[in-house]
């Protein structure tokens, strides 16, 4: 057994320890925000979070990752109650097949929570490794954008937002 | 607002309170009109032609619950939503209340492919006509029951409303088979200044679920006792499997079964990882006999001509003979192209109790029960495919394929569903591509720089190899029995496969177009996103452009000068406009502009597109800047949607016109991931594309999916000839090539 969390709820994981940490998740733990795109680290499809850095999980054994904390986007909310990022990609509709986007969203997830201000130009360079075939990337930047705002203004201090106690 | 006003009306009011009136009813109104009208009556609108009757579009339950069905499938492309906004408009009832059911042989009407952007012409004007009749049946039926005339009722939230506030509610109203009855010719529709809901940027329904890790696709479908299946597929095309030790993989742990029929090979495990694992194990221990010859990949233009071609004229004008003037020519070629789906084929089969049942994400569930019921002997009626979205598929692409697989493999294991999804390089190796095509333009301008003679011709394969017959599959050509591919076909215009939009929009006085269809099919191929329109629009609006040049006028002026359709003109003048067109003012140096515009298939939606690119000397390099586009699909349903699915064309078609081309030996596809079949990223992302939508209120669903395709190409095709003085007329334009063009 190996011990994993996922989302914040701690996981004894059966599979086998060269078992990709994609199989893990959509097999064992019947998640199915990673994708299956490309088993070779060329899509990003699969992308998910551990221990705060975008990690490619279908070329990563769960050897690699046992007792790390790894965040799917299943994590960052839900369809009735989304996170900021889910928000962001729902209100500038950043999705036509949306195979992709859970990648995108845990790209952008990982560069935002280590750089809140990111710039256009550093948000693409996260992004670069993530393909999207349905040429939904005016839009998937326009909500990382927006969630990269919202985010911010969720963490600034009160005063600082000029709210009134 | 009126009610049918047709004699069915009539009828039924006669029939009303005898207590017989549903069944009677059920047969005999379509039949007194047809009589009535005789042969002159008009077509029934939309899909409703094959499936006239308005229960298989609309159902309303006492509970008055509503469910609407369509036979087209959510590729993505936003099918979904629209639908529903279609249907709420003219139910009069809100639209998340409704249940959307799609493509499903075992409920749904066949309404073959999901494909020729052809869903809101076929589907939506089915529904919105069902929708619109089934409100008028309600209406009479409250009439009926309160004593007030119809046009003293309105219809709100679901129910009927009279004059004193009196409310029937829809399930209140409806009779067990009050909708089992055929559709007419002419519905009363809504008047489009009173829209509520068609029109507006609806959220997509299917968005909550992508975005939050629902359950959205085939991929999630995981349902008890699953088992998951890996296919061996040939190293070559018509590889023969000589041996395997099928015995060895079957003592792996996990493994439940090798499937070996044939040439066909399978492995099924209990877990996806044991299930990739075995079937590695099995490739290595199998021995093809390989016999393919693929054509030398850079001489497929020069094998295009050569081969054996039917000929047809698909257009010709004779005017006033040509003056003598200047004369222009140009070849154009383009590359086997891939759909390159992001996520690769996936489908779950179950076999129980004698019947299967498919989910799949193909295009056409019907087409595809017809072809695996074919394979596996089974009638039709035993095969049910339900479809559930894949990844985008941008066309014929792996799905059809793992459908057969997962129903071949579900046969050998029944009462256990087994669900297959295909490994990245069967995808890019096994996919149909969009074929390779050349063209040849030539023209003439009169001493005044008009065009006094225009010929196109176009050389292609077929642009559809769907199922078909069970040989359509690939499994069903490896599998023991070894079904025969079935003898292409060229696709009848005006759709038109090659030569989709090989026909000008411009009037020309003299013009002359060929299709040249080969038959023989060097690579496997099929319907990529605009088929014959990428190629025929880039050669045409490029030409265009050389003609412009040549003739000494702006290129947006010159294409206005021989377009009489003033909504063709308007999408040009708001692309321009918007963009700010003008030849006048030069652009920094590695920069271009370009144009381009189409009709997609001469018949659907309009679309011009502007562009701007930089060009790097030294790499050859090509960043898009910005892109402008116009579009024009009749009555706008969703107009976000619509933005979405032309923004998406355009970076689309830039990747395939800057990056791709499948590549391959003398015997195997090599092409097989993303680094051996490089597509855009985000670093060569333009830095805006906007798209303006001119909206035609009542005019009729234009399909606009793949309108943008040809468009982009040609205007970008035309911005980098303006930015490096050469031009290219070899798709893609790669960056080798662009350098090689570059002036020193």
């Amino acid at each position: 057994m190996t011990k994993l969390t996922v989302n914040g709820r701690e996981h004894d994981i059966s599979s086998a320890p060269d078992t990709p940490l994609l199989y893990v998740l959509r097999d064992e733990l019947v998640l199915n925000g990673a994708k299956f795109g490309c088993g070779l680290g060329q899509c990003g499809a699969c992308t998910v979070v551990v221990d705060g850095t975008a990690v490619l999980s279908c070329v990563t054994p769960l050897l690699l990752v046992a007792g790390k904390s790894v965040t799917t986007v299943e994590g960052l909310g839900t369809a009735h109650e989304p996170g900021p990022m889910q928000r962001a990609f729902m209100q500038e509709q950043a999705a036509q097949c949306g195979y992709c986007i859970p990648g995108m969203m845990m790209c952008a997830h990982a560069l935002l929570q280590n750089n809140p201000r990111a710039t256009d130009a550093e948000i693409r360079t996260a992004l670069q490794p993530n393909l999207c075939r349905c040429g939904t990337h005016m839009r998937i930047l326009r909500a990382v954008r927006r969630a990269a705002e919202t985010m911010r203004t969720a963490q600034a201090p009160a005063s600082a937002r000029g709210a009134v106690p | 607002m009126r009610s049918m006003p047709s004699l069915v009306l009539s009828r039924r009011k006669v029939l009303a309170g005898t207590g017989a009136l549903v069944m009677s009813f059920a047969s005999a109104p379509s039949l007194l009109l047809r009589a009535t009208e005789g042969q002159g009556s008009p077509p029934l609108p939309g899909s409703l032609k094959q499936s006239p009757y308005l229960d298989s579009w609309i159902r309303i339950a006492a509970d008055g619950r509503i469910t609407v069905l369509t036979g087209k499938v959510e590729l993505g492309q936003g099918v979904k939503t629209a639908l529903l906004q279609i249907a709420a408009e003219e139910l009069d009832v809100p639209l998340e209340t409704i249940t959307l059911v799609t493509a499903d042989t075992g409920q749904t009407a066949n309404e073959g492919f999901t494909a020729g952007s052809r869903s809101m012409h076929d589907s939506g004007t089915a529904i919105q006509n069902a929708a619109a009749q089934v409100r008028a049946l309600l209406l009479d039926q409250a009439s009926q029951q309160l004593g007030v005339t119809v046009d003293q009722l309105r219809t709100e939230a679901g129910a009927v409303i009279a004059p004193d506030g009196t409310r029937r509610s829809y399930g209140e109203l409806v009779g067990a088979e009050m909708l089992h009855v055929e559709a007419q010719p002419r519905s009363v529709l809504k008047d489009p200044k009173g829209f509520k809901v068609i029109g507006k940027p609806i959220p997509r329904i299917d968005i909550p679920a992508k975005v939050t890790g629902g359950t959205a696709y085939v991929h999630d479908l995981r349902l008890p006792g699953l088992l998951h299946a890996r296919v061996v597929r040939p190293p070559s095309y018509g590889a023969r499997l000589v041996e395997v030790n099928a015995a060895a993989v079957e003592k792996m742990p996990g493994v439940v079964k090798v499937v070996r029929d044939g040439n066909f090979l399978a492995v099924v495990a209990e877990r996806e990882f044991l299930a990739i694992k075995a079937m590695r194990a099995l490739a290595a221990s199998a021995r093809w006999q390989e016999t393919a010859k693929l054509p030398k990949q850079d001489d497929f233009a020069s094998l295009l001509l050569r081969l054996p071609a039917q000929d047809s004229v698909i257009f010709e004008e004779h005017g006033a003979p040509a003056a003598a003037g200047k004369k222009l020519e140009a070849s154009f070629t383009r590359a086997y192209q891939m759909h390159a789906s992001i996520g690769p084929a996936c489908a779950v089969a179950k076999l129980e109790d004698g019947t299967l049942t498919v989910w799949t994400h193909t295009q056409g569930v019907y087409p595809d029960r017809a072809a695996i019921a074919q394979m596996l002997h089974l009638p039709p009626e035993r095969v049910r495919c339900i479809h559930m979205e894949g990844a985008g598929c941008y066309g014929h692409n792996g799905a059809d394929d793992a459908a057969a697989d997962a129903a071949l493999i579900a046969r050998a294991l029944p009462g256990r569903p087994v669900r297959v999804q295909w490994m990245r390089e069967q995808e890019h190796a096994w996919e149909p591509y969009g074929p390779a095509m050349v063209g040849k333009a030539r023209a003439a301008l009169d001493a005044n720089g008009r065009v006094a003679n225009w010929e196109y011709e176009v050389w292609s394969n077929t642009h559809s190899t769907r199922p078909g017959g069970a040989g359509s599959l690939l499994a069903a050509r490896d599998f023991g029995e070894a079904f025969a591919e079935p003898a292409p076909k060229p696709l009848p215009l005006p759709d038109g496969g090659g030569d989709r939009n090989a026909i000008p929009l411009y009037k020309f006085p003299n013009a002359r177009v060929v299709h040249h269809f080969i038959p023989t099919m060097p690579v496997r191929v099929s319907a990529l996103r605009a088929l014959g329109a990428y190629v025929n629009v880039f050669s045409i609006e490029t030409f265009m452009d050389e003609l412009a040049q040549a003739a000494g006028v702006d290129p947006v002026e010159f294409r206005l000068q021989y377009l009489e359709d003033a909504r063709a003109r308007d999408v040009i003048s708001v692309a321009a406009e918007r963009f700010g067109w003008t030849s006048a003012k030069a652009l920094p140096r590695g920069r271009g502009r370009g144009f381009g515009f189409s009709r997609y298939k001469n018949y659907a939606a309009y679309c011009a597109v502007a562009m701007e690119v930089e060009v790097a000397r030294e790499s050859g390099r090509v960043r898009p800047i910005r892109a402008v586009a116009a579009v024009d699909s009749g009555q706008v349903i969703n107009p976000d949607g619509l933005v979405n699915q032309v923004e998406g064309a355009i970076i689309q078609s830039m990747s395939w016109t800057l990056y791709e081309r499948v590549s391959f030996d003398e015997r195997r596809i090599t092409s097989i991931d993303w680094s051996t079949y490089p597509i855009m990223r985000f670093d060569a992302v333009p830095e805006s594309i906007d798209v303006h939508v001119i909206d035609r209120p009542g005019q009729r669903f234009l399909g606009s999916g793949e309108c943008g395709q040809g468009p982009a190409a040609a205007a970008l095709g035309n911005a980098i000839a303006n930015a490096i003085g050469q031009r290219l007329r070899d798709l893609p334009l790669s960056r080798d090539r662009i350098k090689a063009a570059m002036p020193v």
